[in-house]
């Protein structure tokens, strides 16, 4: 079971997950129509560019935003979950020693205990965000059941990677449930809304190339994000 | 399919129609025959598929429901935080659902939808700017707003307003000859007190096209004369066109996209027939948004830009001041404390922030922020069409606190609007809650603080 989860699954999983994602990328740049979105990407590019390296950054900085700034609780739990997301996936010495014996290749690696402190970081912070979601009725108003999902799914590979690791049950079942729940990610992420993974940047991008381009970045110093 | 006689999917062509149309008084029978309207869905269905592209398409599905836009919309927070007023809740409960429907949606459905796009989102264009992934709800709301029109579910002065760019090419029945004739006369006004000055029409190859709102045209003639005397006392080469004069679009606050690209291409046939080297838009926001921003790519123009160089009046008042074409009376600049509103469409949406703030540098000795400001700052309550919307004047009248409230925190009494929108609405504001303001657009301060060159002041008798 577990040479399969970490053999033939595990392929198909990266597989899905990035040609998922190269699909969505070609797709969303094939969409965009310079007439219909009202914004000439291809004539004005140098302001475009400008734009979009504002708004991907301005957007990536915590607190680099207004908008950041106005919710500081939300935006500290924000970052925290999604970088510690991100590191501990991908620079967690467990994950790299797999690397290197089915590929030999491995990454950089952050200490256990510090993996260890954002996994538990990650839980808190969806705790956080579901407990927000019922709190705050402007968020209520807008919450469904798939956004439950989605936290679920985020989640799910950190719950089971954590009983695994610290092995408060059978290891041996917690790490292939640990490893499935995380190839359920990676497959999830082109088909959902977790495709925010690379639509983030391509939306910020259009909507900086759309302020640098028409709406007012040859005027200005700038949109003020 | 059922249609009205006044209310249905066809656009208003003839005057006849719009007549027929104005008759109907606050458009009773109009609304009335609006809840007989069959959805024409099919058609509804087919207009999405053409026009809902990736970056909508894309909006729509990964909103992350965060909530982050919530309190970026000035009519959430003049409505006591009602959360039926976030913003991603808005589209979400009629595009989004259009969309997961494909178009299979009833009469009802397309009556709230229309409410929502006109009553509860004056495209200001603010929460897109708050969104992480920039969602812009605004956009998604002017969208909405095509497709009702497409539908007919559309307010009935904007349906008028649609018509009258139609038959008139300008938002009011002002004819050419009616304009050629105010112009004439405002003319003949200002000459007999500043003598040799004159207002050209239709001069080829002029430094400055001027055009302007027709709301001048109709109740404010003093505007055009204003505008006249201040090109005159910077010495410009200037002109109006006896076509292609009106800047505004409530073409583009209706949603009517072929009206929208018969009007703009109206102005810049003026500009191809005159050939002058700049154009210059009159003080308002949504036509400067129209012509200037939007229009290219309604006609067509792979540019992205018009035909000539077009600027709005505050980088005109600027660059004369700056240059000292114009000249201030030291004196006379404005002592009591004065703010400023700035205008979505030209300010967030056209990147005037900078050359505004350096006006208020020449004109007033306490000019004092609004918070916030610039790019960010709030919807005057009236844009997109709303201040003349008789059926939501009470959304209207409700969403104008955020702005109260923002003027009174400045302690200044005194607002300066050089857009026609934020005008009125600010005019309104003072009218429901007096709160003792003045407001202003900036051509009559000017005037008030120019030295007039000895050239232009009468002889003595």
């Amino acid at each position: 079971m577990y040479q399969f989860v970490t053999g033939p699954l595990a392929w198909l999983a990266f597989g899905v997950f990035f040609i998922g994602l190269i699909v969505r990328t070609v797709l969303y740049i094939k969409g965009l129509n310079w007439k219909m979105d009202r914004v000439t990407y291809g004539v004005n590019t140098k302001y475009g560019v400008k734009g979009a390296f504002r708004s991907v950054i301005s957007w990536i900085l915590p607190f680099g935003t207004h908008g950041w700034r106005s919710h500081p609780v939300f935006t500290v739990i924000t970052f925290v979950f999604h970088l510690s997301l991100l590191i501990s996936a991908i620079f967690l010495p467990a994950h790299n020693y797999i690397l290197k014996q089915k590929w030999g290749v491995s990454l950089i690696t952050i200490p256990e205990a510090v993996g260890d402190i954002m996994a538990i970081a990650v839980m808190i912070a969806v705790v956080l965000f579901i407990i927000r979601r019922i709190a705050l009725t402007e968020v209520r108003i807008i919450t469904t059941a798939y956004d439950y999902l989605i936290l679920l799914i985020a989640v799910a590979p950190f719950v089971t990677g954590f009983i695994a690791y610290h092995q408060f049950f059978d290891y041996e079942l917690w790490v292939i449930l640990h490893i499935l729940s995380g190839e359920l990610m990676l497959i999830a992420i082109p088909f959902t809304k977790l495709s925010h993974f690379v639509l983030f940047f391509l939306s910020r991008i259009q909507i900086g190339m759309d302020f640098g381009i028409k709406r007012g970045g040859m005027k200005n110093s700038g949109f003020v994000w | 399919m059922a249609e009205g006689k006044l209310c249905n999917r066809k656009p208003i062509n003839t005057e006849e129609e719009l007549k027929e149309l104005m008759a109907d008084r606050g458009g009773r029978k109009y609304y009335e025959e609006m809840e007989s309207l069959d959805v024409d869905q099919d058609a509804l269905w087919s207009s999405i598929r053409k026009t809902f592209l990736s970056r909508l398409k894309t909006w729509i599905e990964i909103c992350a429901r965060c909530g982050m836009c919530a309190d970026s919309c000035f009519f959430y927070l003049a409505n006591d935080k009602d959360p039926t007023q976030v913003p991603s809740y808005k589209i979400q409960s009629t595009l989004g659902e259009i969309v997961r429907k494909k178009g299979k949606v009833d009469n009802e459905f397309m009556r709230m939808t229309m409410d929502t796009a006109w009553s509860k989102c004056t495209c200001c264009n603010r929460c897109a700017i708050y969104c992480p992934f920039g969602i812009d709800m605004g956009v998604m709301f002017s969208y909405v707003r095509g497709l009702c029109f497409s539908q007919g579910f559309v307010p009935w002065e904007m349906k008028i307003g649609s018509g009258m760019h139609r038959v008139y090419r300008a938002q009011m029945d002002v004819t050419t000859e009616d304009w050629v004739d105010t112009v004439e006369f405002e003319e003949e006004g200002i000459e007999d007190e500043y003598p040799g000055m004159k207002i050209p029409v239709d001069k080829e190859n002029a430094d400055i096209l001027y055009t302007l709102n027709a709301r001048e045209a109709k109740h404010y003639p003093e505007d055009i004369s204003e505008a006249a005397i201040l090109f005159n006392l910077a010495g410009e080469n200037w002109t109006v066109p006896s076509e292609g004069w009106e800047e505004t679009s409530l073409t583009m606050f209706a949603g009517d996209w072929e009206g929208c690209k018969m009007q703009v291409e109206n102005v810049y046939d003026a500009m191809d027939r005159l050939k002058p080297k700049r154009m210059v838009v009159t003080e308002c926001g949504h036509a400067y948004r129209a012509t200037i921003l939007e229009g290219p790519y309604w006609a067509g123009l792979k540019s992205g830009k018009t035909p000539i160089e077009s600027i709005h009046y505050v980088e005109w008042v600027a660059e004369v001041l700056r240059s000292g074409k114009l000249k201030i009376d030291p004196s006379k600049k404005i002592k009591e404390p004065v703010t400023l509103q700035d205008s979505c469409n030209y300010i967030r949406n056209g990147g005037l922030r900078e050359v505004t703030r350096e006006i208020m540098s020449y004109l007033a000795e306490d000019f004092r922020e609004m918070t916030p400001c610039k790019d960010h700052n709030f919807c005057c309550g009236g844009g997109g069409g709303l201040n003349g919307i008789g059926r939501y004047h009470k959304q209207r009248n409700a969403g104008l606190k955020v702005k109260r409230d923002q003027i009174l925190a400045t302690g200044a009494k005194f607002v300066i609007a050089p857009c026609h929108n934020c005008w009125d609405a600010i005019r309104d504001m003072e009218g429901i809650y007096k709160i003792g303001i003045k407001w202003s657009f900036l051509k009559p301060l000017l005037l008030d603080m120019a030295i007039i060159p000895d050239h232009f002041k009468p002889e003595e008798e």
